[in-house]
């Protein structure tokens, strides 16, 4: 009876679960589905999830060469790498001096870093704009990047794991000779491991996909992310046809998706690991 | 107490300066936090090789005052110095200490070997050449590294600790980790070792067997060592000075036998022995008396009657009594407690709430059954007098006088 009771608790809980995860799957699974059919089978009335006609080849070969996608994912690639570098260069020293380092106003500091993570991207896009005009950066990598160098999010989640580490590993670094900032770098960041690669990902992803700013900053396809490309492609090259369309969204999809399963222990350590001490 | 320490290098002629030079120096430290005074003016004098430990309750400020030392915590007022040079402007590696933490704070994502040589690297290596891959290239670089290698393994192998090398802290045992946190101290050969309650992590077997070790490792490399403990048994049983610290200030420094002999003060004999000093409250009765417990004590000297005193008796200097007498107190035997080679007999006496605690030789323990009464002869010579404010009081030392003189 105990049982019983126990597998039908267990089945409902996975019939919740299958039936939100495939609600959230769905436009995923029908994007690739598309990919891989023909036109002809685009719009038919009968629900298919894989084609009658496999037409994948065609689709993604057309993807690849009717626009310069692997020159948007090459662009993705420098942009977010080099948004990455900066932010652990810039966040991981500010979250130890917030964490470790005992200074006046250290508080309100850190409320700042507090509201900065509050603000969305967007309020501040025009100064940052005006910004990027004065400082003549418009249409080049840096308006792209230069933006997204101070993370407060980074910020915060490297305080909050860099305060769980106890005091006395830093004053035995201290006594070991290392400075303030060989201990960020020596001690800290590989011991926070999780919480980097958590950030890590947050920060890829959130960048590798953006459409709203290089929208507005960058007009040359020579420094186009992948998102915004795809937008184009959409426009000038596409049109209608959709097939090969899903085939670049599902190519500039794809490294996200491998890098996230390939990290994934680390992510979900990464962002609970201050929440739960 | 200092005194003791500066009698005791009169005799040695021109080498005296030089000696009293030696060691660490605490001049007048004193350390607050926000309103909460930590430390109020330490001085104290550690002699070259000597093993000095902190004793004090949790929260007197001892670890504060080891961090101090270590540069980890800058004092308000006050100087440290270390082999007779002033080290308050200097960063703590510059001091010429190493430090044992209660914690160990080895560096989890390295190795042992990586956790032991990096004092070595920071100090020898240039920040270029300690960069990876490159820094190997550069000229130096290799002999230096294998230079500091050997010396590790060198270290490792004195430890016992040389199969352990390629692990992580992680995949060590208690005992392991305190051994290469010792080890990292070791490696820089430093003037004076700073150990912040570096047993109070291990299980009580392993405890009594590191107390052996660090004690040999002090007799072997002969440098300053000053341990911070709360454990009374780690402070006799490894030092050749105990100072006493409670509320931020310096009870008493002397050797263990002093200090469990003749305690400066009424807080430093709770502190030290077990089971506890029995302390009653005594009334004098002039003519040389002490009205103690329902009992009357003889004196050597006479005390003003009317000013309360406290009597301190250690368990050993009770004797089991066959009548009432003076110098003898009674009362109700509660229990007996065996250990083998003694037995701790606790009796109630009047006007006092917790019994009194008397060590007996074990043939006794026919003769004594619950709630019997019993006598107990106090070993004149071996008690303990302390004043209201908890000072000691004696003869010899002329606080008597003193006494008097305040008492108005």
């Amino acid at each position: 009876m105990n049982l019983s009771m126990k597998i039908m608790a267990g089945s409902v809980r996975h019939a919740i679960l299958l039936a939100t995860g495939t609600l959230v799957l769905l436009p995923f699974l029908w994007m690739v589905s598309l990919s891989l059919k023909p036109p002809a089978e685009l719009f038919s009335s009968s629900f298919k999830l894989l084609p009658e006609h496999w037409f994948a080849v065609e689709n993604y070969t057309k993807a690849l060469t009717a626009a310069p996608l692997p020159r948007f994912m090459l662009n993705g690639v420098i942009v977010c790498a080099a948004i990455l570098l900066l932010q652990i260069i810039v966040c991981a020293p500010a979250a130890y001096a917030l964490a470790k380092i005992r200074f006046a106003g250290r508080e309100v500091i850190f409320g700042i870093v507090l509201i900065g993570l509050l603000i969305p991207h967007q309020v501040l896009a025009l100064p940052l704009f005006i910004l990027c005009y004065w400082l003549g950066i418009l249409n080049t990598y840096a308006a792209l990047i230069v933006p997204f160098v101070v993370s407060p999010f980074g910020i915060f989640l490297l305080r909050q794991f860099f305060m769980s580490i106890p005091d006395d590993i830093i004053h035995a670094a201290r006594l070991d000779g290392l400075s303030e900032l060989s201990i960020v770098w020596r001690i800290m960041l590989p011991m926070s491991l999780p919480a980097v690669i958590a950030f890590s990902i947050v920060s890829v992803v959130g960048h590798w996909n953006d459409l709203f700013w290089p929208l507005l900053v960058v007009h040359s396809q020579g420094f186009m992310p992948p998102s915004l490309g795809i937008v184009t492609f959409a426009n000038a090259e596409a049109g209608n046809d959709y097939g090969p369309l899903m085939a670049g969204a599902t190519l500039v999809v794809a490294p996200l998706v491998i890098c996230f399963f390939a990290a994934q222990r680390w992510f979900i350590e990464g962002l609970t690991a201050g929440s739960v001490k | 107490m200092e005194q003791w320490f500066y009698n005791d290098n009169l005799g040695r002629g021109p080498d005296n300066e030089e000696i009293l030079l030696a060691g660490v120096s605490i001049r007048g430290v004193s350390k607050s936090f926000g309103s909460a005074n930590i430390l109020n003016g330490i001085s104290l004098d550690i002699c070259d090789g000597e093993f000095l430990t902190l004793l004090g309750p949790s929260g007197c400020g001892k670890s504060t005052l080891l961090r101090i030392i270590a540069g980890l915590e800058r004092q308000d007022c006050g100087t440290i110095e270390v082999a007779g040079n002033k080290v308050d402007h200097l960063r703590p590696k510059r001091r010429d200490v190493a430090m044992v933490f209660q914690s160990y704070a080895l560096y989890p994502h390295l190795t042992v070997s990586e956790n032991m040589a990096l004092p070595l690297r920071m100090g020898r290596l240039s920040a270029w050449r300690r960069l990876p891959v490159i820094g190997a290239l550069l000229p130096g670089a290799r002999s230096v590294s294998a230079e500091i290698k050997t010396e590790v393994a060198r270290t490792a192998k004195a430890l016992g600790i040389d199969h352990l090398l390629a692990r992580k802290p992680g995949q060590l045992s208690g005992g392991q980790r305190q051994r290469v946190a010792v080890g990292r101290a070791m490696v820089r050969h430093p003037a004076v070792f700073l150990m912040d309650e570096p047993l109070s992590n291990l299980d009580a077997k392993l405890r009594v067997q590191m107390r052996g070790e660090i004690k040999e490792l002090h007799r072997r490399l002969g440098v300053t060592f000053i341990y911070v403990t709360h454990d009374q048994t780690e402070a006799m049983t490894m030092s050749d000075r105990i100072a006493v610290m409670l509320d931020g200030q310096l009870a008493q420094a002397a050797s263990p036998q002093q200090i469990y002999a003749s305690p400066a003060d009424r807080r430093v004999a709770e502190l030290i022995g077990a089971p506890k000093i029995n302390l009653l409250e005594a009334a004098p009765r002039g003519e040389g008396l002490l009205a103690v417990a329902g009992s009357t004590l003889a004196l050597d000297s006479k005390l003003d009657d009317g000013n309360s005193v406290t009597l301190g008796i250690r368990p050993e200097s009770l004797q089991f009594a066959e009548r009432a007498g003076l110098n003898t107190l009674t009362g109700r035997l509660r229990y007996v407690e065996h250990l083998g080679t003694d037995l701790f007999a606790h009796v109630d006496v009047p006007g006092s709430s917790e019994p009194l605690v008397a060590r007996l030789p074990v043939e006794f323990a026919s003769n004594l059954q619950s709630d019997q009464t019993v006598h107990l002869r106090v070993r004149r010579e071996q008690a303990l007098l302390f004043s209201a404010d908890g000072r000691r009081l004696s003869e010899s030392d002329g606080q008597f006088t003193q006494l008097r003189s305040c008492a108005g």
